[in-house]
């Protein structure tokens, strides 16, 4: 795992860099606008990112934009195909608008994208750095007791933690959540056993800061880089793993509407309206590429190889 | 090497046995008593009192883990709750069908991965090298289980070349190597190797692009060696890492293949931990996930001892 190379700019803001970078990088203020800056040049990433907006817009704002409401069902107007008068993208198995379902899909299908992955990032990362900082003992404790979760392949522990809960949303995100905590505290522990050894922390140390003020000021600032690239790679995942769960019915229950779920009720009607019964996945799918998609263009935004 | 090697299989031991821990605990990270499966809601406090002292649950957690553990080792993983059948016999079924799966679907990802990725970073730039490109994002993007959906509906309902579920005619779960059988496998096997084929077509390509860059490729070159000579060093140097990426990854397709075994009804673990969880059988779930993990561990350490027979320097670290 690369380090960022501790930037002048970051750590004090007040102090110019010098002039050379300033003809280079005009107006840059921190690390983290620079990024923003290489990202604006990565037609790719910013092409994903609309979409993604899209896509949030679309599930956020449901409430007003939806045509229907996403729990009539008609019985009369089951698996209308897609094109229908009233109907855009036709309609379910019980008769309910497609359209209108896959926009407040899209709501816990996200929540089930990004809440593991922002948790496990502040569960992990804490651990990490902790792991990193005090080192030692400590150190070898927290790590070897991950190696746990490591003998475990990530769907099957998702599994068996949401498995055993018993089915429902805050138990898979439970269990998506502990899938990824490990992964990021090895990333993030890496990043601060490499860099606590640098002088800078030393010389730090040495004129009196405390152990949590290095942390804050010094460490976290290299971490949260590496941290941060591997945990936007994990929303794609999140979004697959946490969909997965919900069609195997570990996860969100009817009659809510959530791709993943969406997908399994509608696995009847793969002979009558194929096309109705792909469009739920293909929801997933497009938008777990766009994340990925978005996710590369900040790992090369930060210049960080994977 | 030897020494490597002992050191790897003393490692595994603590794993191997943390895993049983957690495969043990998870009984108790089921809501409710254990018992609430077997005894009746108004059982009275005897018949409650007699089956705890049964089946040892009166005894404190160590104890209980030692005797299960113990049992464990010696192939009883006890008796499935729903079917009253032993679950060592319906684990092991399920498990050959998932590991062939598996097994069948990581290899195909491994190799086409690859040579499309070893393609892909030789002509660095090419439309080869697009094409690639695209197939390992979309590769890892793609929901699997929605893919031997579509699969199902191009190839099974529209076009009536392959059959849509189950491991062989007439839904038989005993696996066989005849033409009636395969046809079964390959839907869920091509929709399985997506998953391996994006990451190491992805891992191979960088690898082969960055390697060719490397000096001690231009010396080669320099001396006058032919492609296929350079070529073979370039494969002697990337073959760890990829060994150790594919081995991983077929790991993974041991879960993985759960939701594919779900969308075409495979009788393998995925199909054995659905009922286990939707019956609450926990010993089935237990049993199942015992099972597949100590596969996985083996795996790891059948890769971990691989690695430095390639790359001898491996071995001296």
């Amino acid at each position: 795992m690369a380090i960022v190379i501790p930037d002048s700019s970051l750590h004090a803001p007040a102090t110019p860099p010098p002039a050379g970078t300033v003809a280079r990088l005009p107006a840059s203020r921190s690390y983290w606008m620079v990024v923003l800056r290489q990202l604006r040049h990565e037609p790719v990433a910013m092409i994903s990112a609309a979409v993604l907006l899209l896509i949030i817009a679309a599930a956020v704002f449901a409430p007003w934009l939806a045509p229907a409401d996403p729990f009539k069902a008609s019985m009369l107007r089951r698996l209308l195909p897609v094109g229908s008068p009233g109907h855009l993208l036709g309609t379910d198995e019980l008769g309910r608008d497609m359209l209108t379902r896959l926009m407040y899909g899209g709501r816990l299908s996200l929540l089930m994208g990004v809440v593991p992955v922002l948790a496990a990032f502040g569960i992990g990362t804490s651990i990490g750095l902790l792991a990193g900082y005090v080192g030692g003992r400590v150190n070898m404790v927290i790590m070897r007791m991950l190696d746990v979760f490591y003998a475990f392949p990530s769907v099957l522990l998702a599994v068996a933690i949401a498995g055993a809960l018993g089915p429902g949303m805050s138990n898979s995100l439970i269990a998506l959540t502990l899938v990824f905590v490990p992964q990021l505290v090895r990333v993030s522990e890496s990043v601060t056993t490499q860099v606590r050894k640098l002088d800078y922390i030393e010389a730090a140390r040495m004129s009196g800061a405390g152990a949590l003020s290095i942390i804050r000021v010094h460490v976290l600032g290299n971490v949260l880089g590496p941290v941060f690239v591997y945990a936007t790679g994990l929303l794609s995942v999140s979004m697959i793993l946490g969909s997965g769960l919900s069609f195997l019915g570990l996860g969100v229950k009817p009659p809510e509407p959530e791709w993943g779920l969406m997908l399994n009720t509608l696995r009847s009607a793969i002979y009558r309206e194929p096309l109705i019964a792909a469009l739920p996945g293909a929801m997933i799918f497009m938008t777990s590429i766009a994340f990925n998609l978005l996710a590369d263009g900040v790992r090369s935004a930060m210049d960080i190889k994977r | 090497m030897l020494s490597y090697i002992f050191r790897r299989l003393l490692y595994a031991i603590p794993i191997a046995l943390s895993v049983t821990v957690v495969s043990f605990m998870l009984v108790y990270l089921a809501p409710g008593d254990p018992l609430n499966a077997v005894a009746p809601a108004d059982a009275p406090a005897e018949v409650i009192e007699a089956l705890k002292s049964a089946y040892g649950l009166d005894k404190p957690l160590p104890v209980q883990y030692g005797m299960w553990l113990l049992r464990a080792v010696q192939g009883d993983l006890g008796k499935s709750i729903a079917s009253g059948r032993e679950v060592a016999k319906e684990v092991m079924g399920a498990v050959s069908n998932t590991l062939l799966l598996a097994g069948v679907a990581g290899l195909a990802g491994v190799v086409v991965g690859c040579i499309l990725g070893a393609l892909a970073g030789y002509w660095h730039g090419s439309l080869i090298d697009r094409i690639a490109t695209v197939l390992s994002v979309v590769g890892v993007s793609i929901p699997h289980y929605w893919l031997g959906l579509v699969l199902t509906i191009i190839f099974s309902t529209r076009l009536g070349w392959f059959p849509a579920m189950g491991a062989g005619p007439g839904g038989s779960a005993e696996w066989a190597f005849d033409i009636a059988h395969l046809r079964h496998l390959v839907l869920p096997a091509l929709t399985l190797s997506v998953i391996p084929l994006g990451i190491i077509t992805r891992t191979v390509r960088a690898l082969v692009a960055d390697m060719l860059e490397q000096e001690f490729v231009v010396a080669l070159r320099a001396r006058g060696l032919s492609n296929r000579a350079i070529f073979r060093h370039i494969a002697k140097n990337t073959a760890p890492t990829v060994l150790a990426v594919a081995g991983l990854q077929i790991g993974y397709l041991m879960g993985g293949s759960i939701l594919v075994e779900t969308v075409f009804a495979w009788p393998g673990t995925g199909f054995l931990l659905n009922t286990a969880i939707f019956q609450r059988d926990i010993p089935l779930l237990q049993g199942t996930i015992l099972v597949l993990c100590m596969f996985f561990v083996a795996l790891n350490l059948m890769v971990d001892i691989l690695q430095p027979l390639i790359d001898p320097r491996m071995g001296r670290a």
